[in-house]
């Protein structure tokens, strides 16, 4: 198998980052929002996981561990947080969620 | 002994520590076999009398050592710059003798107060207070600078708000209390002008110090010296009860009575007296304030003894009495005869705290009944009560050479007699003002004994119903009457070659500066042998007579008391309203003082405070927080692209630039 340079992961990794974040801008389902910003995540991670490989460490494997390990925990908590705005807006539309608005 | 002086002030601080926080656990503790006001009275007698034996080893220590003068530092209270005021007492014979007094007819009152306030449910709170007052008290006479006299003199002031207001669910009480405070504030205006004014001129506010420059001076500091005279004067006013404040202590008398005879009568109201002759130097060297402070005294001594005439109420009486006798010592310390002052204010204490005690075992008695028109008759039902009434009766009136109050009085009248400066003249009317209150109080005050304890019973039902009181009650009583009588033996005018070991041994190192000015000055005539028999002559016949005129009037021809009034109508109507001095000050300064007060508050506070710096500052900032809030969308999308473009600007500002 040839080997696969570090900045095609890179690349791949920024990519995946300016979808997630385009999903963040312009979707309005709460829950595409959601999975947008794990997209991120993961897209931070992979960088982790090249660099790492890039320089024989596994200090940046074992940061991706960490991250998603706080990805469930904020997964959980987020989910729970969604499932109750649904309770009471009846909507998953995040612009039904306005009463912040000045 | 003498760098022990702090226990005095502390004894009684840890008295009310006990009394206040413990005071009702231990009297619901020891219910089943004291009374309430027996436990915690014992608590607060008991601190007195310790205080008391250390006043005394002090005295003892100090009797017969010349200039016996020592500072006693405990620590630094206020250091900021030059500014430097310490925690530090003055131990010498003027501070001594008014500790003397201050813990020894202190320790008689609380003793005799375990037996008045057997009936009442606060007793905790009111030896409390009445603890206080006297640490407060001794800190007013101990200290050594005029800062430490400050603190003490207004201490007292709140002890005597929280005494006189003991019975706060009653009304008069409770206006009593704040009309003390408010009254005395006005005079303790006038008094911290006065110690500001020594700070900025002398840079310190320890009187040796002060006293020192001033010695020191030639006439530099003439028109400040009269300045802080006239305003030392003025606080001085407030709290000895002289005209035009002198409006708060007859009401003061709607305190329980130990309180009416330690603070309104003994101690606290001397204050000013004290004040003057601690200062004895600045008033010495200011001749004009010292007329102006004589006559002021003299005045109230004439005008405070006529509405003694009148009142009905036993109390009144004695707080009437008690503002003419400050009046007698404040003419005293004007005419410059201090160490007279301060002898008089000495056995005025003792008589003075007997008379009130006295009256109040009679109130006590008769179920809190003190007018004397429902009394009478009462020397029978209680011999003791009578007895010693009668010798402070007799102490006050000044009976002639057995009594103090002759020999004190005396000695002020022969004093105002002699002035010479800045005109014979003054010194002849205030010794006639002087002596024709003389007359007055030997008559009102035996038109008190008369109708109390002579004639027939006006209230039967009362009469059958008092009793001698306990031993308890009693038998401070006697001791103050033997010192009513012994006391004035301290003083006996020199002039006539006997000992005035309080003037010319005790206290004449105190004294010895100014005495120094006034001779320097031609203060005083010296009178010879003859004239002083003849003025002591005058001043016993003077007292025989108005005791007699009372027992005249009230004993033997009763209908000569109603025939005058009636046949003076008015003025006897205008006497017994208290001259209207009240509703004056009512008319002229307090219903316009409730008119500005609300103009300020309908117009300048609601209007011009309330809403436009409290509304418009609120909505000022409400304004601004609608403008910011146009930024807050409400759509999570526009926060994101914030945050989102912040970074960019931020990576392009860091990495980029």
């Amino acid at each position: 198998m040839e080997h696969i340079p570090t900045t095609w992961y890179l690349l791949l990794a920024a990519i995946l980052f300016s979808i997630g974040a385009g999903g963040v801008l312009i979707r309005r389902n709460t829950l595409v929002i959601f999975m947008c910003v794990e997209m991120m995540m993961n897209a931070a991670n992979l960088t982790f996981v090249a660099f790492a490989r890039e320089f024989g460490s596994t200090t940046g494997q074992v940061f991706v561990f960490m991250v998603m390990t706080v990805a469930a925990v904020e997964v959980a908590i987020g989910l729970a947080i969604l499932v109750e705005l649904y309770r009471h807006v009846k909507s998953v539309n995040i612009d039904s969620f306005d009463s912040l608005k000045g | 002994m003498v760098e022990y002086v702090w226990l005095t002030i502390a004894f009684p601080l840890i008295g009310v520590l006990i009394n206040l926080f413990f005071g009702r656990l231990l009297e619901d503790a020891f219910s089943k076999w004291f009374k309430r006001s027996e436990v915690t009275g014992f608590i607060g007698s008991v601190t007195v009398v310790l205080s008391f034996l250390v006043s005394f080893a002090i005295f003892l220590q100090a009797l017969g050592i010349e200039h016996f003068s020592h500072q006693v530092k405990l620590w630094d209270w206020i250091t900021i710059g030059d500014f430097h005021v310490a925690i530090s007492f003055l131990v010498d014979p003027l501070s001594i003798i008014m500790l003397l007094v201050v813990t020894g007819v202190g320790s008689l009152i609380h003793i005799y107060a375990v037996g008045y306030m057997d009936h009442d449910e606060g007793s905790a709170r009111f030896f409390t207070y009445l603890n206080l007052f006297v640490a407060s008290m001794l800190v007013l006479v101990l200290s050594d600078n005029y800062a430490g006299l400050y603190v003490g003199w207004e201490l007292v002031g709140v002890c005597s708000y929280l005494l006189i207001g003991f019975w706060f669910f009653k009304p008069s009480a409770a206006d009593a209390g704040k009309k003390a405070f408010i009254v005395n504030r006005i005079g303790d205006f006038g008094f911290a002008l006065g110690i500001f004014l020594i700070w900025s001129t002398f840079g310190t506010l320890d009187y040796m110090e002060v006293f020192h420059e001033v010695g020191a001076s030639h006439g530099e500091f003439a028109s400040v010296i009269n300045w802080v005279t006239i305003l030392l004067f003025v606080g001085a006013i407030g709290k000895s009860a002289q005209i035009p404040l002198y409006v708060w202590l007859p009401d003061a008398m709607e305190g329980p009575t130990p309180v009416s005879a330690l603070i309104h009568a003994a101690t606290m109201v001397t204050a000013g007296v004290y004040m003057i002759a601690r200062n004895n130097v600045l008033f010495a060297m200011a001749p004009n304030v010292s007329l102006v402070i004589a006559f002021v005294g003299a005045i109230t001594a004439f005008f405070a003894a006529t509405m003694a005439l009148v009142a009905f109420d036993l109390k009144r009486v004695l707080a009437y009495s008690t503002i003419s006798q400050l009046g007698y010592m404040i003419l005293a310390v004007g005419v410059g005869a201090y160490a007279a002052g301060i002898f008089h204010l000495f056995t005025h204490a003792f008589f003075k705290a007997l008379l009130f005690m006295a009256a109040g075992s009679v109130m006590h008695a008769m179920k809190g009944v003190i007018d004397m028109r429902r009394l009478g008759g009462l020397k029978d039902k209680m011999p003791e009560t009578y007895w010693t009434f009668l010798i402070g009766a007799a102490a006050l009136s000044g009976f002639p050479l057995i009594t103090a109050g002759f020999w004190s009085k005396d000695n002020i009248l022969v004093k105002a007699f002699e002035l010479q400066q800045p005109n014979q003249a003054f010194g002849i009317i205030l010794y006639t003002i002087g002596i024709i209150t003389a007359l007055l109080t030997a008559f009102y005050t035996f038109r008190a004994v008369f109708m109390t304890f002579h004639g027939e019973p006006r209230d039967k039902n009362l009469y059958d119903h008092a009793h001698e009181n306990r031993r308890v009650m009693t038998l401070p009583l006697w001791i103050l009457a033997i010192f009513s009588i012994g006391a004035g033996f301290l003083g006996l005018p020199s002039k006539l070659g006997l000992p005035n070991w309080i003037e010319d041994g005790w206290l004449y190192s105190v004294m010895a500066e100014s005495h120094e000015i006034l001779e320097h000055a031609h203060h005083f005539a010296h009178i010879g042998f003859g004239l002083e028999i003849a003025l002591l002559s005058i001043s016993a016949v003077v007292a025989l007579v108005g005791i007699f005129g009372a027992w005249h009037v009230y004993i033997r021809y009763p209908q000569i008391a109603v025939d005058t009034a009636r046949y003076a109508g008015r003025f006897y109507q205008l006497v017994l309203d208290k001259y209207r001095v009240d509703e004056l000050y009512d008319t002229w300064i307090i219903e316009p003082g409730k008119g500005l007060a609300d103009i300020l508050a309908k117009i300048v506070d609601m209007n011009f405070i309330d809403k436009t710096l409290v509304d418009g500052s609120a909505n000022s900032v409400r304004g601004l927080g609608h403008i910011m809030a146009i930024l807050q969308t409400g759509y999570i999308r526009n926060y994101v692209m914030v945050i989102f473009v912040g970074i960019v600007v931020m990576g392009v500002y860091f990495f980029l630039l």
